[in-house]
């Protein structure tokens, strides 16, 4: 049986050499973390079952260093490895997967232009295609969309773009589905209601798209606690679990959230390296 | 020196660099010339014809090395290719190193197979040394292989079926998931193949 999966994410500014990891609710009150390929190596030791790297700067000129992030990255870390932020061509894929990325996120490239799923997913098979979907609720305006019956009422989940600076109109559930047929191999989801809030995950939205489709969903927005993660897994069928800032920060580490996963019945990978290898 | 066959289908960074991590001495191989190797490894990347159409001009020398005794390490469709043919792609012919087939995945089960699961150990094999039963590998695959002789299944794990995920006759070896992408444990199976051609 697969195991569930935990996901740290590293969003990260590429405006200094080798970048830098950042953790800031809108932008504000950013905290710095650390340097990427140091804390994916942190996190792969303490047992990452995968590390998401996030461009937020995603221009031009700093793209290379997120290559030299994952080439340096990929000589300590032997788990797989995703790659976001401002792909929106089959050449970006292509430098991101050259420098040894497994997946690369797409979001906004992908609303703008639907067949970059497709484009991908031919070249390098749909596991190597995640899309991220950024979704909000909305209560109103309900007519033509795929609506869901929350505790706080009902409501469709609209898709934001543009790092959920800018609003589709495109209805998230629709998306998830669509995406599936274009050839995703994942579905990255993050609740913009709850991303930043520590609240927890969304459930009734991961529950909703897990539904909705047959491949993968990867929860995200909102997590603060093993006990969040336990709940995302016992109440929906979402395959991952990814968090940020909890790890940043020394809160959590990805061994003690594994171990209360565990020891609740979720199958999850614990690794025990005293054990496993005699490097 | 441990031979890395590049068929020129993706980047064997991941492979190169865990080979590294545990003291190999990996090279990258374009042309079908393993002089000096000790052992080889074929990456899994591509679909089995595309694979086989780009590996065809590797098959004497492979095959050359493996009458030698060479230990071959063959890695997702680098272990599928070692069988006689794929439902993938009905008209290529595999190496046919281990009789055998290679099928799609259920149908009742998400495909591809994407993420870790654990290993059933159906017998001894220097390769797994250190592994448990219950140690979780990295798979990445919408095919699976059918050996004819059953006791070249060395591991198996449960995806919907069981399946063939270690397979191994004499000196040829083929590992279902990616031991390069999975973790502490992946790493002691490659370290396990660097000991093993030393000896």
């Amino acid at each position: 049986m697969l195991a569930r999966r935990i996901i740290p994410c590293l969003d990260c500014d590429l405006g200094v050499p080798d970048g830098r990891v950042v953790k800031g609710i809108e932008f504000k009150q950013i905290r710095y973390a650390g340097v990427p390929w140091e804390l994916a190596t942190r996190y792969y030791e303490d047992g990452a079952d995968e590390i998401v790297f996030l461009d937020i700067t995603a221009s031009h000129e700093r793209r290379a260093t997120m290559f030299d992030v994952i080439k340096k990255t990929s000589e300590h870390v032997f788990v797989p490895l995703t790659v976001g932020g401002g792909i929106s061509s089959l050449e970006d894929a292509r430098n991101a997967f050259n420098a040894g990325a497994d997946k690369v996120t797409v979001n906004t490239g992908a609303l703008r232009r639907p067949e970059l799923i497709r484009e991908i997913s031919e070249s390098y098979g749909s596991q190597a295609v995640v899309v991220a979907i950024d979704a909000k609720r909305r209560y109103h305006d309900l007519d033509g969309r795929i609506t869901v019956n929350t505790e706080s009422g009902r409501c469709w989940f609209e898709c934001s773009y543009y790092g959920g600076r800018r609003f589709t109109g495109v209805d998230a559930l629709a998306w998830a589905r669509r995406v599936e047929e274009l050839g995703a191999g994942e579905i990255l989801l993050t609740s913009m209601d709850r991303d930043g809030t520590y609240d927890g995950f969304d459930i009734e939205l991961t529950d909703a798209v897990s539904r909705m489709v047959g491949i993968p969903v990867i929860a995200s927005g909102g997590c603060a606690s093993p006990e969040h993660m336990y709940e995302v897994f016992r109440r929906t069928d979402a395959s991952a679990a990814l968090a940020a800032s909890i790890f940043h920060f020394n809160q959590w580490s990805i061994r003690d959230c594994k171990r209360y996963l565990h020891d609740r019945g979720i199958n999850v990978r614990i690794t025990d390296w005293a054990q496993s290898i005699s490097l | 020196m441990i031979a890395i066959v590049d068929y020129g289908m993706g980047n064997l960074f991941s492979i190169y660099n865990a080979l590294l991590k545990v003291g190999g001495d990996p090279e990258i191989k374009r042309d079908p010339d393993f002089a000096g190797a000790a052992g080889i490894i074929i990456p899994g990347v591509g679909s089995f014809g595309r694979c086989m159409e780009s590996l065809r001009r590797f098959q004497e020398a492979l095959a050359e090395r493996i009458a030698e005794g060479t230990p071959v390490l063959g890695i997702c469709i680098g272990m599928q290719v070692m069988m006689d043919e794929s439902e993938e792609s009905p008209w290529a012919r595999g190496f046919g190193w281990i009789p055998g087939r290679v099928v799609r995945l259920p149908e009742w089960v998400t495909v591809p197979q994407m993420g870790w699961n654990s290993l059933e150990l159906k017998r001894d094999l220097e390769l797994l040394d250190g592994i448990s039963p219950g140690d979780m590998f990295y798979f990445v695959h919408s095919y699976h292989c059918i050996p004819y002789d059953k006791t070249a299944v060395v591991a198996t794990t449960h995806y919907g079926v069981d399946m063939a995920a270690v397979v191994a006759e004499e000196n040829i070896y083929g590992t279902q998931f990616h031991p390069e992408k999975s973790g502490p444990k992946g790493l002691r199976i490659l370290e396990n193949f660097v000991r093993m051609v030393r000896c």
